[in-house]
């Protein structure tokens, strides 16, 4: 295994996790619908439904953030020292999240079920939107510079730098990046509806409710993400000419993103299977009377359209993070990377990684076998 | 950037309010989880409806618990990056491993079985949820492995060496990543939740007695909780005296600051209880101590596990008495120290015009140069070695609380145990006891936190023992937004502290008024 091969290998891995992190974002869908659910007991099915899958979103974040801080440390230090502000604020919605699900119906639990409720609301429409721009910085870049120097600067000894005093304000309300923030929010909300229809039994009105929403938060997602990948194959992006221990060298590329598709044959693919499940999904629970199933099309639709747009950011000799002030700081898979000793001995740490999809699929299955009837809440109490 | 001690200090407060919070959570969560899993255990065996109705009461504790633990641990992960970003470049070749290697091995064991222990009743079999309640206590303790290896590692860095091109250090020994200091952390830490968790399930068994309900299952859960908090303390004290020798190896100057010793000497005596002198520093001839009361030899066995021993207090380290590797040895004084970490610095930027110039004679020179001095290099961003000592003071109290209080929960849990075993219509009776009991509990957590204040205070200033000092571990951000986010973390913190007390009190004494017995 080469340095280059493992470089490659964790950013597929990071890709991965990605991708299963913006499906599992169905349970922030789920919550960002909760507040207008005309029938109290809606919400409850909902958060039933929804409330068992919780920890495994928020695990995956936290597993996403490891992963990238042990074979991307540059970019853990650069992104998260620098887009401060980002980083909190999605921080705080899932503090928020974290406790609402267990406190919301408790007795004593001081801010009242309403509150809690509206916490998750936050995290479910907040925290979709500032994860999508996060994922945005990976295309439209960020103002940041890297001097390694500067460590040893008695004074201010930080080797990442953010040349806009925002820290990450800035990069929240960019527009391109608010595009993909909405899209990945709407798409969210389409898949907690769909994941909702599949897990709970639902009454007539309870699916008309959702049938109803999932067309609104269909169309809004075409809306943004055709918008998203119209800004992106027409972006000028970086291409890496050479990424040595000296420095990175970058040349602009008008249309990179677009070269990068077309050039990479595997992206292209994965891209439109991706997006073709997705559209199956939502068109077979929208017109197939009786069909519930669309989450699992949507899902893998999902993890392969964002695999898809990690290599297009990673691979083809594009830094994952361009650097708007100083493009020679941009960071790539070759200059942000761990060791090669690292890399090696966590690729071993990753064959674990299927028995641990195995036994969380076996569980899954088994915790969800029976659709949630208003019974199951009944006895709850 | 702002001045930088500002954002060093914010920074810090950040993150030491962010950890206190969370180590609220943890110990009981890694206590309570097993508690939880051997009544579960004892059900399936027994079939016993009031074992299963005892293990539904604790694991509603225990989720309580555990939502909040989740809530305030995702915080800490990131503010490495946050807050801490060089410190993330310089060290997370081999720091972050162990972080990632958690979020595989440990959180989603964790995560998957825990959705089944608390809302698989009935829905997977009664074995299946056993396994399910187990796999979440194991999966608790892997995570704090991983977190506690990195931590032990800042405090002894080994199985890495320094990359000059890159300006940071680089992985090439995982195993050693387990050192000894690694795993007496690791068990001193875990154990000591379940020493917590032992506390309050007798606490909390006790107000069921104050308020004369629920006897049996009072009684049977202070039996279950006494059995694991009493092993999980004496395993507690035996880890905590490997780790008193580990501290003296490895961080002498924090052993020095846990006692308030400036001038060490053989067979040392151990300061059992006193008051610092506040006016002593290791520049001036003040007295250590306002008031102490001294045990003889202690410190020496403590830390040596030999009465005779020398033990080097702060100026013996200054001065360039240290031990190394066990032995009391002559080495650097702080002085030769910080230059020899200037000259460590200078080398590095040496090495840097080297390799930009492409002269390859000059690179070896300067990486050579480097390499006598590295073990140094940290030194270099200090002025004198009064930045090398870490807070005395607040060192000093903290040792002797956590001890203090380690010490009466060992004379708790005998007469509990005593008490429940042999007399117990003197437990249910004597209204005093329960309230002993029951005060007892916030002592613990009191207990615990100073442990902690005892291992992080002590190693300041440094982030990585020797290598990068706070001062330049930080990131490039204001200080008005770390103070914004600190205040911002810590109203929710409190809110959220507040909002679990109270439902936690709440069903407790909701339970009270329930039949828990049959």
């Amino acid at each position: 295994m080469t340095l280059e091969f493992l470089q490659n290998y964790w950013w597929v891995l990071v890709s991965i996790l990605g991708g299963i992190l913006v499906f599992l974002l169905f349970v922030q869908g789920g919550q960002s619908m909760l507040l207008s659910a005309p029938d109290p007991q809606w919400s409850q099915l909902m958060i039933s439904a929804i409330g068992r899958k919780w920890e495994l979103t928020f695990t995956t974040l936290v597993t996403f953030g490891g992963a990238a801080f042990a074979s991307f440390p540059l970019f853990y230090s650069t992104s998260f020292g620098g887009a401060y502000w980002l980083w909190m604020l999605i921080l705080l919605t899932f503090v928020l999240q974290a406790v609402s699900y267990e406190y919301r119906c408790r007795q004593g639990n001081l801010l009242g079920r309403r509150m809690y409720d509206i916490f998750l609301f936050l995290n479910g429409t907040v925290g979709c939107i500032l994860l999508g721009v996060a994922v945005a910085m990976f295309f439209f870049g960020a103002e940041f510079s890297v001097e390694r120097q500067s460590l040893l600067e008695g004074g201010s000894p930080v080797i990442s730098r953010w040349d806009n005093p925002s820290h990450g304000f800035e990069v929240i309300f960019s527009w391109p990046n608010l595009v993909l923030g909405f899209a990945v929010l709407f798409l969210a909300r389409v898949s907690g509806g769909l994941y909702i229809l599949n897990a709970v039994d639902t009454t007539t009105q309870f699916r008309s409710w959702i049938i109803r929403k999932l067309w609104f938060n269909t169309i809004l997602f075409l809306v943004f993400f055709l918008g998203f990948l119209a800004i992106l194959f027409t972006t000028t992006g970086y291409t890496v000419i050479s990424a040595t221990s000296l420095g990175t060298e970058v040349v602009s590329t008008p249309y990179k993103y677009w070269h990068n598709l077309i050039s990479s044959p595997s992206i292209l693919v994965l891209l439109l299977l991706g997006v073709g499940c997705v559209l199956t999904g939502i068109c077979g629970t929208l017109f197939v009377k009786g069909y519930n199933r669309g989450i699992w099309s949507v899902g893998i639709g999902t993890f392969f359209t964002v695999v898809a747009l990690f290599w297009l950011a990673g691979f083809c000799d594009t830094p994952f993070l361009p650097s708007i002030t100083s493009p020679e700081s941009s960071l790539s898979i070759r200059n942000a990377s761990s060791s090669e000793f690292t890399l090696r001995c966590m690729a071993y740490v990753s064959i674990l990684v299927p028995f641990v999809v195995g036994y969380i699929w076996y569980v899954w299955r088994m915790i969800d076998r029976r659709k949630i009837t208003e019974a199951d809440l009944q006895n709850q109490h | 950037m702002d001045n930088i001690l500002t954002v060093v200090d914010w920074s810090r407060w950040q993150f030491a309010m962010t950890a206190i919070f969370h180590w609220l959570f943890v110990p009981l969560t890694l206590g309570l989880s097993v508690i939880v899993a051997v009544m579960e255990s004892i059900y399936l065996r027994t079939k016993s409806e009031k074992w299963l109705t005892t293990t539904k009461f604790w694991m509603t504790l225990l989720a309580i618990n555990f939502a909040i633990g989740v809530a305030t641990g995702i915080i800490l992960e990131f503010e490495f990056g946050t807050n801490w970003s060089n410190y993330s470049w310089f060290v997370g070749d081999i720091f972050g491993a162990p972080l990632a290697i958690e979020g595989i091995l440990a959180f989603f064991l964790e995560a998957t079985f825990g959705a089944v222990m608390f809302f698989g009743w009935g829905k997977v079999s009664p074995r299946f949820h056993l396994l399910s309640t187990w796999l979440t206590a194991i999966g608790a303790s892997i995570s704090a492995l991983w977190i506690l290896v990195a931590n032990a590692w800042m405090q002894y860095p080994v199985g890495m060496e320094f990359d000059p091109a890159q300006m940071r250090n680089v992985m090439d020994n995982f195993w050693a990543l387990f050192s000894g200091v690694a795993i007496n952390k690791f068990f001193h830490a875990v154990l000591s939740g379940w020493a917590l968790s032992g506390v309050f399930v007798i606490g909390v068994s006790c107000f069921f007695l104050w308020r004369r309900s629920n006897r049996e299952f009072a009684i049977r859960s202070i039996k279950t909780g006494g059995w694991i908090g009493v092993a999980g303390l004496l395993l507690c004290m035996w880890t905590g005296d490997g780790s008193a020798v580990e501290v003296t190896r490895t961080q002498p100057m924090k052993l020095a600051a846990m006692e308030g010793l400036y001038y060490g000497t053989s067979g040392q005596s151990l300061t059992v209880m006193g008051i610092v002198n506040p006016d002593k520093r290791w520049d001036n001839d003040e007295d250590p101590y306002l008031l102490d009361i001294a045990m003889p030899k202690g410190l020496s066995l403590l830390a040596r596990h030999d009465m005779d021993a020398f033990v080097p207090g702060i100026n013996d380290i200054i001065n360039g008495v240290d031990i190394v590797d066990g032995d009391t040895v002559n080495t650097v004084s702080y002085a030769e120290r910080i230059e020899r970490g200037r000259m460590a610095q200078k080398s590095l930027r040496e090495y840097s015009l080297a390799l930009e110039t492409g002269d390859t004679e000059w690179m070896q020179r300067a990486a050579s140069q480097l390499s006598v001095n590295y073990p140094y290099f940290g030194y270099g961003y200090f002025k004198s070695p009064a930045d090398a000592i870490p807070p005395v003071a607040l060192t000093f109290y903290s040792f002797r609380i956590m001890v203090g209080l380690g010490s009466y929960f060992l004379l708790f849990y005998v007469v509990m145990l005593f008490l429940v075993y042999r007399k117990e219509e003197c437990l249910c009776h004597a209204r005093w006891l329960q309230i002993v009991a029951m005060a007892s509990v916030p002592l613990m957590w009191i207990c615990s936190e100073a442990g902690w204040v005892v291992a992080e205070v002590g190693r300041q200033p440094w982030t990585v023992q020797d290598l990068l000092p706070t001062c330049a571990a930080i990131s490039d951000i204001p200080a008005s937004s770390v103070i914004v986010t600190f205040w911002i973390f810590a109203v929710i913190f409190t809110i959220l502290l507040a909002a679990e007390m109270s439902i936690m009190i709440n069903w407790i004494n909701k339970s009270t008024r329930k039949d828990l017995n049959k």
